[in-house]
């Protein structure tokens, strides 16, 4: 399936994680922090940890480690706190 | 309200929702997952991992529980489904009169400088990403911390792709099995589990050094190097021993913590940090009952075990003939024998507090650096988590204490450790519109 990685096409796999997705396109990171916008990515793996969140079709806070993708999927990077546009 | 409602598909959820079902009761099980299996399985031939479900279990895939309340004669479960996070799913209540926990376990991480860098993950994320999605998390990669489920871990980077330059356990586990025969041979099953692990790392080179650990990650916007120690018998780094490797990914796990929060919704008792059960792995509602992790860690066997006890004992509940699980019974008291000889031959020892630096963060969340936690703790009287909270930040983000909550406890010298932090009434993150929003209740047969 096609989806896009801050606004790059990418193909993705069904059964695929958001941030397989992503750690497959050699990112490590896709999230700054709200105080120190500090990069941060992958950490808990299993959706405690709230590291890992991205913004997907405008909705942020969206956690990577748990979310599969799908077919038309856009991701983008998320900065600090973001509103949903 | 006739029905079991089980929370959760790994190996515990779903063996009780396959024993409840093969009793003839309504059964509906829950899971955050799209398929059932669980995630951090201790090993992939484990006992009801990847189980095929009956067609009697009313399975809820890609569904988060955030909170469950008493109502006469059970419990209220309230679920949203769909896409993980997403603001398409749908809103139900589902009412049962038995109600099965099985929430499971995440790995501990303890707090060291640059574990917040990108490239530094939790040994299970290691491995989920590695097993279910093929991915190594770096191609130079240090797995760190204490326990078996390292050694799984490396295996699972290895068979990746990845180079795994070394594993580092803090422990010295040996002699804490030697205490404990009962407990090493019930664990017997795990003993050939663990040398076929032994024998894929040894073909790849990767040495195991104990009482070491990782104490520092450095690096700009990722990690670049560590720093390992070896530890004195309390993990204190032993002077002069520090060595510096160059990788581009650690992944490090301290045990586990147990997912607390509807067992502790329910009100259920905990003993040392788990829920209690009895036998029947009934808690201490009635009506609720807690298998796998959530009592006490040992692995995908004890879990399905404990699973098919609990099934059982709800399906009693509901007034169905139940033949007493005798079999599974045996397998509980002989996993959990294991699971005591686990907890005693890998404890955690206080020293890690040394690995820590003014500028390191405590919480991930909330970017609380531990000289700030540490004079605010100082300054002000900090007799209980919610206190701690306030006076320092530590455990007020997003992720609620779950990672940062069982160390910035101890480190603050609070009197209960291990669940401190459990009382999280919205159990899983919903978002306003959702919470707002009319839903359905089902009461069922």
């Amino acid at each position: 399936m096609r989806v896009r990685v801050d606004g790059e096409e990418r193909i993705a796999e069904e059964g695929q994680t958001v941030a397989a997705v992503l750690l497959a396109a050699g990112r490590d990171s896709w999230r700054t922090t709200r105080f120190g916008g500090r990069p941060r990515g992958l950490f808990c793996g299993i959706g405690v940890c709230f590291d890992c969140l991205v913004v997907v079709n405008g909705v942020p806070d969206v956690r990577a480690c748990l979310r599969p993708v799908a077919e038309g999927d856009d991701i983008r990077s998320q900065d600090g706190a973001e509103v949903p546009s | 309200m006739r029905r079991v409602v089980v929370v959760g598909a790994g190996p515990a959820g779903t063996a009780a929702a396959r024993a409840a079902a093969s009793f003839g009761v309504e059964v509906v099980l829950i899971d955050a997952a799209p398929t059932p299996g669980g995630r951090h399985r201790w090993d992939a031939r484990g006992a009801g991992a990847r189980a095929e479900l009956p067609d009697e279990v009313e399975h809820l895939p890609e569904s988060a529980v955030w909170a469950i309340e008493p109502v006469p004669g059970g419990h209220r479960v309230h679920v949203r489904t769909g896409p993980v996070d997403g603001p398409e799913r749908t809103g139900r209540a589902i009412e049962a009169r038995a109600l099965v926990l099985a929430t499971g376990a995440h790995d501990r991480a303890l707090p060291f400088p640059g574990w917040d860098l990108p490239g530094v993950c939790t040994a299970g994320a290691a491995r989920a990403m590695a097993r279910d999605q093929g991915i190594a998390v770096g191609e130079r990669v240090i797995v760190a911390g204490t326990g078996p489920f390292l050694l799984s871990a490396a295996v699972s980077l290895v068979e990746a792709g990845a180079r795994v330059t070394a594993i580092f356990e803090a422990g010295d586990p040996v002699p804490g099995f030697i205490t404990r025969p009962g407990g090493a041979l019930a664990g017997w099953t795990k003993a050939g589990e663990l040398a076929r692990y032994a024998a894929t790392l040894a073909r790849h080179d990767v040495p195991l050094c104990r009482r070491s650990a990782v104490i520092a990650a450095f690096g700009k916007d990722r990690v670049e190097a560590v720093l390992a120690a070896r530890l004195d018998r309390d993990w204190r780094p032993v002077p002069h021993s520090l060595r510096r490797f160059e990788v581009d990914a650690v992944a490090v796990g301290f045990g586990f913590t147990p997912q607390l929060e509807l067992a502790v919704a329910a009100r259920c008792d905990l003993e040392d940090g788990f829920v209690a059960v009895n036998a029947a792995q009934a808690t201490s509602v009635p009506g609720v009952f807690a298998a796998g992790d959530l009592t006490g860690v040992g692995g995908a066997d004890l879990a399905a075990a404990e699973g098919a006890v609990a099934g059982a004992a709800a399906a009693k509940l509901l007034g169905a003939r139940v033949r007493a699980p005798i079999g599974a019974m045996r397998r509980v008291r002989a996993g959990r024998r294991f699971a005591a000889a686990l907890a005693e031959a890998y404890p955690l020892r206080p020293g890690w507090r040394e690995w820590l630096r003014e500028d390191t963060p405590v919480c991930r969340c909330e970017e609380v650096a531990y000289g700030a936690f540490r004079r605010a703790v100082e300054e002000l009287d900090v007799g209980d988590a919610r206190v701690l909270e306030l006076a320092t930040g530590a455990g007020l983000g997003l992720c609620q204490g779950r990672i940062c909550g069982r160390s910035v406890a101890e480190l603050a010298g609070l009197p209960e450790t291990a669940d401190a932090f459990a009382r999280r009434p919205i159990a899983a993150p919903v978002r306003l519109g959702e919470l707002a929003e009319d839903v359905p209740v089902d009461e069922g047969p």
